[in-house]
Parts: structure tokens; C-alpha cells; sequence
């Protein structure tokens, strides 16, 4: 292998090392010592240094060494977790990834730590040596022996089944006699015990004759699976509660199948079934169980932890399924993980598939004029077939958000420690997805957005005491789709914005006139108009008056918009809304006088006939007793030709309002490559991009959402 | 025959098919018989064949006369109730010499 292709894969998999260390180092603040975190902290360290080994980055190597070894006696218990601790390993992290990029940037292979780097290692040793001092373990931490663990029940011998059975009530009345069940087992094997259980057999006077209270438990030697000997209580398995406690030699062999298991599955259920240590049915109970607790106690217990309580299966089985169960989710990340593609490979597939649908929409449009069926009917096939191939080329292109958003934990914490306020930071809406271009741009105005609400949104913390609200301050991050778009949106639960403060601050930056009348919103927006901020004190984060305009600039770039909602003494909302600006739409073609137009398809809501006695009423129409903005877009457009005898309104909403277009021919639904405008029109508003129909000509796609403010606007500004 | 349940001279004897589709009448008799004395004994050589629900009777009647402090004494079991109370390893719950090498010959199945 090419070690100098291989530097790119090291840097990008070093980088989402240290994203795991430190999400690792988050966690453990909020539980402490849990060894899960601390292996996976230390597996990510630990690959780091190999890596960068391979690499002969030796800086890298050198720095690692040591906050690899620190972690290594925490996983040992020898140190504790300590918030210090914590904060010095985040600091460590960062000087990792000071050194990967230095890496990625740097010719030389070398890499020195930074004087910062240095500091941080010798704190680092401190906690070494303090901790070599208090223990004698020597180089290597000593393990702790593995606990033993009690195998099932004592009373199972070496080599027996434990077979719990408790016969129904019904059981003898549907005709089965437990005695031939007992019976048949011995087919199977020997039964070296057997007690009858007969606690369940109720007072005289209460007892039914023809009600079964047996139970019974049965040492049962027989080399048999559990499948096989579940089988023979199948006709009463409905009846009956069953427990199959397997043999402790069984459990070797579970094991052994389970490590030898080849599966696909990441669930711990199904690992154990396929290698036959629990039948379906086991499973099946034990869900029920699981689900059953959740809803009792909202505690999720692990699906292992069931089945080990309910003898079904012994601890270290399911231990071994749990390992194969990382084994694979690791197996399948690390697949997921080195698949990287070249992101103009993947623009140039996209551009294709567009091509290909193009070409797809003017084949199927000469093949409506034959009157060949067979033909259109192939044909429907492979645009079918187009489609599945251009919404698998798209989602190449999609990522979730949540790699972004999680990213403002660290952010969060800092900050808020920084500014001594108690901050806690909540995701939703983590697994919405958009373009990737869209998530690495929206990176930086989304950081100061949060930087923002917790400075400037959140209180303090005697303040917000003082408010009645809990001390601790409440960031939230959401995502979601909307019709076209993605909606982010970034929640405080602070002192919200001083509108009359904004509203004299504007008038005195002369952004607006005294005499002005603006609504709530309106004034609340101002706050993205260029060099405005209100902070009283000009603090190291924010406040220095650069800040909201330039989030607003690097949306609208995105073709975006950003609004701000807030409610005095209760928090505010900053939603950003970005279109899903891909390079492939589904959109519905219109007319006027001959040109076509399309209309995202996802902003059409219906299509209405423009009633002859409507149309002198100039802007609105009467929607079923809604009033209903129209824009004419042969007006707009400024489009000559004849007016069309009929004439179409096409409802569309956005962002919670409606708006009608007015239109002559409704040409139907056409999936369409957006084909970006050339620089020349870049100033153009309401249109975002144009597609080459079937027939070769050209329609403008419509952006209906800033068509309208632009029609308001230019109405607004010829009422003025 | 079905199930027979007979007092000859003070000695009770149980004969015929206990199982399920006599259990319920059975019952009842059964019962009220355990009520005519602490010292009781029944004579179960006539069962031809006996489940479940017939032995649920059986060990039921023997719990009762245990909680009112009596004392009954299952005799002569027929190879059928032999071959349940050793399935069931319930030898111990009822507590009655076992003839086994007759009941497992020909010998019970003729008394």
C-alpha cells in the first residue's frame, strides 16, 4: 500500500478518532467510570498512536503514548475520573487533532508537539507518577481476576438440563395429560430427577377436577438441542410456562458457536438463536418481558440480562453473544467507515443519472406518440428504473445531521463553563438528513447561533433563580423537513429579546424610522441587519456586533432564510430554513403563453380554474372562503402573447402561508434536473435554476418561496 | 365401566377408570368420604387406568386428611398408579408402602 495515498484515510479515520475520544470524555463527566466509555476513550486512543506509528508520526506517537497509558490505569481503577482529569484529556485531545492537522498539512512526516503540548503532557505524567506512587502495580496495571460466575442453578448437575415446566389450568381439558409429555422426554433421554410441584394445587372446595396445577421440574440428561426438547411441549407451549435451563457444558459449546457465527445480525436475540442457544420462542418471552418492565419501570433492561434471570440461558453465553455483538457493529462501522469516495466522482454520477433523466423524459415523450404499447411499456420500466437510481444517487449524497449537531456538545460545555452558567445542550431531529455541501456550510453560522443563545440568550444563573426558572440553562438543536426544505433550529430558554431595546437601537443605527410601524417579528429581524448587536458588554465570544448578519449572509448564500421568534423573559428561536437544493427535483410543469415553467412539486398543495368572475379582482382570489394572494406570472414575467381563454391557479404553501400562481396550462408532474443559472443571472430573484424539457426547450425553475417576498416587495414598494 | 366407588366392611375401594372424563363426578364423593373418619384406607387394585386429573383427585384427597390431621393409607395400587406415582416421583408425597414387584407382574392386575 501507498502510505502517502493512505495519509488522507489516516487523517480523516484520526479525526473521527478523536470525535469518538471526546464525545467518550462528555459522556464521563456524566458517569463516571464507566468502563464501557473509558474501553472505547482508550480503544480510540489506542488506534490513534497505531496508526500514526504506521505513518512514522512520531510527534504523534509520543503525545498519545502518554494519554494512552493515563487512560489505561483509569480503565484499571488505579485513577480516578476527576474533572480534571477530564478536562485535561479534552485539552490532549485537541492537541491531537493540532497535530493531525499539522500532518495533513505539513510536508514533513515529523510532527512536534506544540509548547501547549508539552505543558499538557507534563500534567499528564503528574498523574502517572501519583498514581504509580499510590499503587505497586508496576508497569503493567494488574487485571482483576474475572468474577466467577455461578453457572444457572446450583441444583442443575454437570451434564443435565433443567427443564421448569408449569402445565396450565386448560392443559387436561384440551385433551393433553402431562404425564405424556413426561413420557416422551424419555425418548430423548434420561431423566435423572424429576420433583413434582404441587403448591399450586388450590383448597378442596376450590379445585377444579378438570383443571391442571401440576408442575414440574426435571433433571434431563440428553444430548438433544434446546430446539429439540422445547419441541416436545409444542402442543402446550401456549399453556404452559417453560423454562430449558441448559447444562453447564452446554454453554461451552454456545459459546464456541456463537464465536464461530458468521451472522449478519447485530441484535443479541439473534445471534443466540442462530447458534442455537435459545429457540425463537425463548426470544419471543423474553421481548415480551422486556417490553412488559420498560413500560412498568421505564427501564429498558438489556435483552441478556432477561434471558440470564429467567434461566433460559447462562452469563457467560450471553457475554460471548454481546462480544459477537460488538464484534459485528464494529465490523459493519468499520466497513461504513472506509468507503470513502471522492466527492466529485459522486457529482459527475449525479450529473449523469440528471442526463440519463432528461433523456428518459424525451424517449418516454417520442414513444407516447407511436402507439406502440410494448414500447411504452419497456420504456416505464427503465424510467422506473431511472427514478430508483436517481434517488440512490441523491442519498449518496445525503448525510444526517447529528455529526454536526453533536459536535456543540463540546461547544456548549466550554462555553458555558467559560461564562460559569449551567448549561445543558438537547438534539432532536438528530437522523434528518441533507446535502453534504449544505452540512459543511451550515457548520459555522449554526456554532454562532449557539455561542450566541448562550451568551447572549441565557441568563445567568442568579438571574434566572431570581426569574423562577431552573438554574440550569436549556440549549436545544432540532431538525426537521418541511415541504422543500430543512429546518434547523437553535432554542434557548433564556431572557429572550428586548424588542423595545432593539426597536431604539435600530431607530439610533438609523435602520429604521421612528415613526415606522413594525410588527413583533419584524422588529425581532433586525437583529440580522448588518452591524447591529445589543449586548451591553462586549464579551470574548459574541457581541461585537459581527455576528448576526453574517449568519444571515452565509444562509442566504445557501439560498436559505433565517427568521428569529422569541418571547420576553422566556427564551427565543432561531430557524433556519435551507432548501434541499439537489441537483434533481420533482416538479410540476406549467405554462404561460407557451413557456414553461416548473414548480417544485413538493410546494404544490392543489390546482383550482381560475373562475372568469375572480379575475378582475386584481391580487386575491376567494379559496373556499380563504383569501388567497395570487401573483399573475404573465404579469410578473412580463410575458406578451395572448391571454389563455382558461386560466389555472396553482396553490402552493411554504413555510406555514399560501400563495396562488396564476398560470394558463397545467402540464402535469416532470421530474427535472436543476441545471444552475450562469453567474450572469445569479442577482435573479424567484427563480432558482432551469431544466431542458423532453422537447429540448427550456423551462425556469420556480423558487416560489422568494418569487413571492419579491412580488410583496415590489408591491409593497409601488404602494409606498 | 366407568368409575365405581364402593364400601365394603368398612374397606374403600376405588375402581375402574380414573381419568378426566370422571374426575368431576368423582370428586364429591371422594370428598365426603375423607369426612367419615381419620383412619382411612382405600383399595386401588380396581383402577385400570388413572391421568392426570385422576391423580390431582388423589393427591388432593391425601393433602386434605394431612391438614385435618387423619390418615389415609392408599393400598394395592394397580400397576396404572404405580407407573404414575413413579413418573410423578411422587412415592414420598403420599407415603404408602409400595408393593412393586407385584404391581409391575401380573399379580396386581389380578387382585
Amino acid at each position: 500500500m501507498n502510505l502517502d495515498q493512505a495519509l488522507p484515510v489516516f487523517i480523516e479515520e484520526g479525526r473521527a478518532l478523536l470525535q469518538e475520544m471526546e464525545e467518550g470524555l462528555l459522556g464521563l463527566e456524566q458517569t463516571p467510570d464507566d468502563p464501557d466509555i473509558l474501553n472505547a476513550i482508550f480503544r480510540a486512543a489506542h488506534t490513534i498512536k497505531g496508526s500514526a506509528g504506521l505513518f512514522g508520526l512520531d510527534g504523534i506517537v509520543s503525545f498519545t503514548h502518554v494519554v494512552e497509558n493515563v487512560l489505561d490505569r483509569m480503565r484499571a481503577g488505579e485513577i480516578l475520573t476527576q474533572p480534571d482529569l477530564t478536562n485535561l484529556l479534552l485539552q490532549s485531545c485537541d492537541e491531537i487533532s493540532v497535530l493531525i492537522d499539522a500532518a495533513a498539512a505539513g510536508s514533513e512526516s515529523d510532527v512536534d508537539p506544540t509548547s501547549n503540548g508539552v505543558g499538557l503532557l507534563h500534567r499528564l505524567r503528574a498523574y502517572l507518577e501519583t498514581s504509580d506512587a499510590s499503587s505497586d502495580a508496576g508497569h503493567l496495571p494488574a487485571k482483576a481476576p474475572p468474577p466467577v460466575e455461578v453457572c444457572g442453578e446450583a441444583a442443575v448437575s454437570g451434564d443435565c438440563w433443567r427443564i421448569v415446566v408449569d402445565f396450565g389450568e386448560n392443559v387436561l381439558r384440551n385433551g393433553f395429560d402431562p404425564a405424556s409429555f413426561i413420557r416422551y422426554l424419555c425418548n430423548l433421554g434420561e431423566i435423572v430427577h424429576l420433583a413434582t410441584k404441587t403448591e399450586r394445587l388450590p383448597p378442596a372446595e376450590l379445585m377444579d377436577p378438570e383443571s391442571c396445577y401440576l408442575g414440574f421440574e426435571i433433571d434431563f440428561r440428553s444430548a438433544a438441542d434446546k430446539q429439540t426438547i422445547e419441541n416436545v411441549f409444542e402442543f402446550v407451549r401456549e399453556d404452559c410456562h417453560i423454562r430449558i435451563t441448559p447444562p453447564p457444558a452446554f454453554a461451552e459449546v454456545a459459546i464456541e458457536r456463537i464465536e464461530a457465527l458468521k451472522a449478519e445480525a447485530d441484535k443479541v436475540g439473534e445471534i443466540l438463536i442462530e447458534a442455537d442457544a435459545v429457540t425463537p420462542r425463548e426470544i419471543e418471552e423474553a421481548l415480551a418481558l422486556q417490553n412488559e418492565i420498560d413500560a412498568r419501570t421505564q427501564r429498558h433492561p438489556p435483552m441478556g440480562e432477561i434471558l440470564v434471570q429467567e434461566g433460559m440461558l447462562q452469563q457467560p453465553v450471553v457475554e460471548a453473544a454481546l462480544e459477537k455483538q460488538k464484534k459485528i457493529r464494529d465490523a459493519k462501522i468499520g466497513e461504513s467507515r472506509f468507503i470513502r469516495v471522492d466527492s466529485g466522482k459522486l457529482d459527475q454520477l449525479i450529473n449523469q443519472v440528471g442526463e440519463l433523466v432528461i433523456a428518459g423524459a424525451t424517449a418516454s415523450l417520442l414513444a407516447q406518440r407511436t402507439n406502440d404499447s410494448e414500447l411504452q411499456e419497456a420504456l416505464s420500466t427503465i424510467l422506473r428504473l431511472v427514478e430508483e437510481v436517481r434517488g440512490g444517487a441523491l442519498q449518496l449524497r445525503m448525510v444526517q445531521i447529528g455529526e454536526t449537531f453533536n459536535r456543540f456538545n463540546r461547544i456548549v460545555r466550554d462555553v458555558s463553563k467559560e461564562l460559569g452558567k449551567d448549561i445543558e445542550l438537547q438534539i432532536s431531529g438528530a437522523e434528518t438528513e441533507l446535502d453534504k455541501t449544505v452540512v459543511e456550510k451550515i457548520g459555522d453560522p449554526l456554532t454562532h447561533l449557539v455561542r450566541n443563545a448562550i451568551d447572549h440568550g441565557i441568563e445567568s444563573t442568579d438571574r434566572r433563580v431570581a426569574a423562577g426558572k431552573p438554574a440550569k440553562g436549556t440549549v436545544r438543536l432540532n431538525a426537521y423537513h418541511e415541504s422543500s426544505s430543512i429546518v434547523i433550529e437553535v432554542t434557548d430558554d433564556g431572557g429572550g429579546l428586548n424588542r423595545d431595546k432593539i426597536l431604539s437601537k435600530a431607530i439610533e443605527r438609523g435602520l429604521v424610522n421612528a415613526g415606522q410601524n413594525l410588527s413583533e417579528q419584524e422588529i425581532y429581524n433586525l437583529i440580522f441587519e448588518p452591524g447591529f448587536s445589543t449586548a451591553d458588554t462586549i464579551s470574548n465570544l459574541s457581541g461585537r456586533g459581527v455576528g448576526m448578519d453574517v449568519v444571515r449572509r452565509n444562509i442566504e448564500a445557501l439560498r436559505g432564510m433565517v427568521e428569529i421568534n422569541s418571547r420576553q423573559g422566556q427564551g427565543s428561536t432561531v430557524r433556519i430554513r435551507l432548501p434541499l437544493t439537489l441537483a434533481i427535483i420533482d416538479g410540476f410543469l406549467v405554462s404561460v403563453a407557451g413557456c414553461s415553467y416548473v414548480i417544485p412539486l413538493e410546494v404544490v398543495s392543489e390546482c383550482v380554474e381560475l373562475d372568469e368572475r375572480e379575475q378582475r379582482h386584481g391580487c386575491y382570489v376567494n379559496l373556499r372562503g380563504e383569501v388567497l394572494p395570487i401573483l399573475n406570472l404573465r404579469e410578473h414575467f412580463k410575458i406578451h402573447g395572448q391571454t389563455s381563454r382558461r386560466q389555472n391557479i396553482v396553490v402552493t404553501h411554504f413555510g406555514g402561508q399560501k400563495a396562488g400562481l396564476l398560470v394558463d396550462e397545467l402540464m402535469g408532474e416532470f421530474q427535472t434536473v436543476i441545471k444552475p443559472l450562469g453567474k450572469l443571472f445569479g442577482k435573479v430573484r424567484g427563480v432558482s435554476g432551469f431544466t431542458i424539457l423532453g422537447s429540448g426547450e427550456v423551462a425556469l425553475i420556480l423558487d416560489v418561496l422568494s418569487l413571492i417576498q419579491y412580488a410583496a416587495g415590489l408591491e409593497a414598494q409601488k404602494a409606498a | 365401566m366407568a368409575i365405581e366407588f364402593t364400601e365394603d366392611g368398612g374397606a374403600l375401594r376405588l375402581s375402574g377408570e380414573l381419568t378426566i372424563y370422571h374426575a368431576a363426578e368423582i370428586k364429591q364423593p371422594l370428598l365426603t368420604m375423607l369426612q367419615s373418619g381419620n383412619e382411612l384406607e382405600i383399595d386401588l387394585s380396581g383402577i385400570s387406568e388413572i391421568d392426570t386429573a385422576g391423580f390431582q383427585l388423589l393427591m388432593l384427597a391425601k393433602r386434605e386428611t394431612d391438614r385435618t390431621g387423619g390418615n389415609l393409607r392408599l393400598t394395592s395400587h394397580s400397576p396404572a398408579v404405580l407407573e404414575l406415582i413413579e413418573l410423578y416421583n411422587l412415592a414420598g408425597f403420599f407415603g404408602d408402602p409400595l408393593v412393586i414387584t407385584a404391581a409391575h407382574g401380573a399379580g396386581g392386575r389380578s387382585s
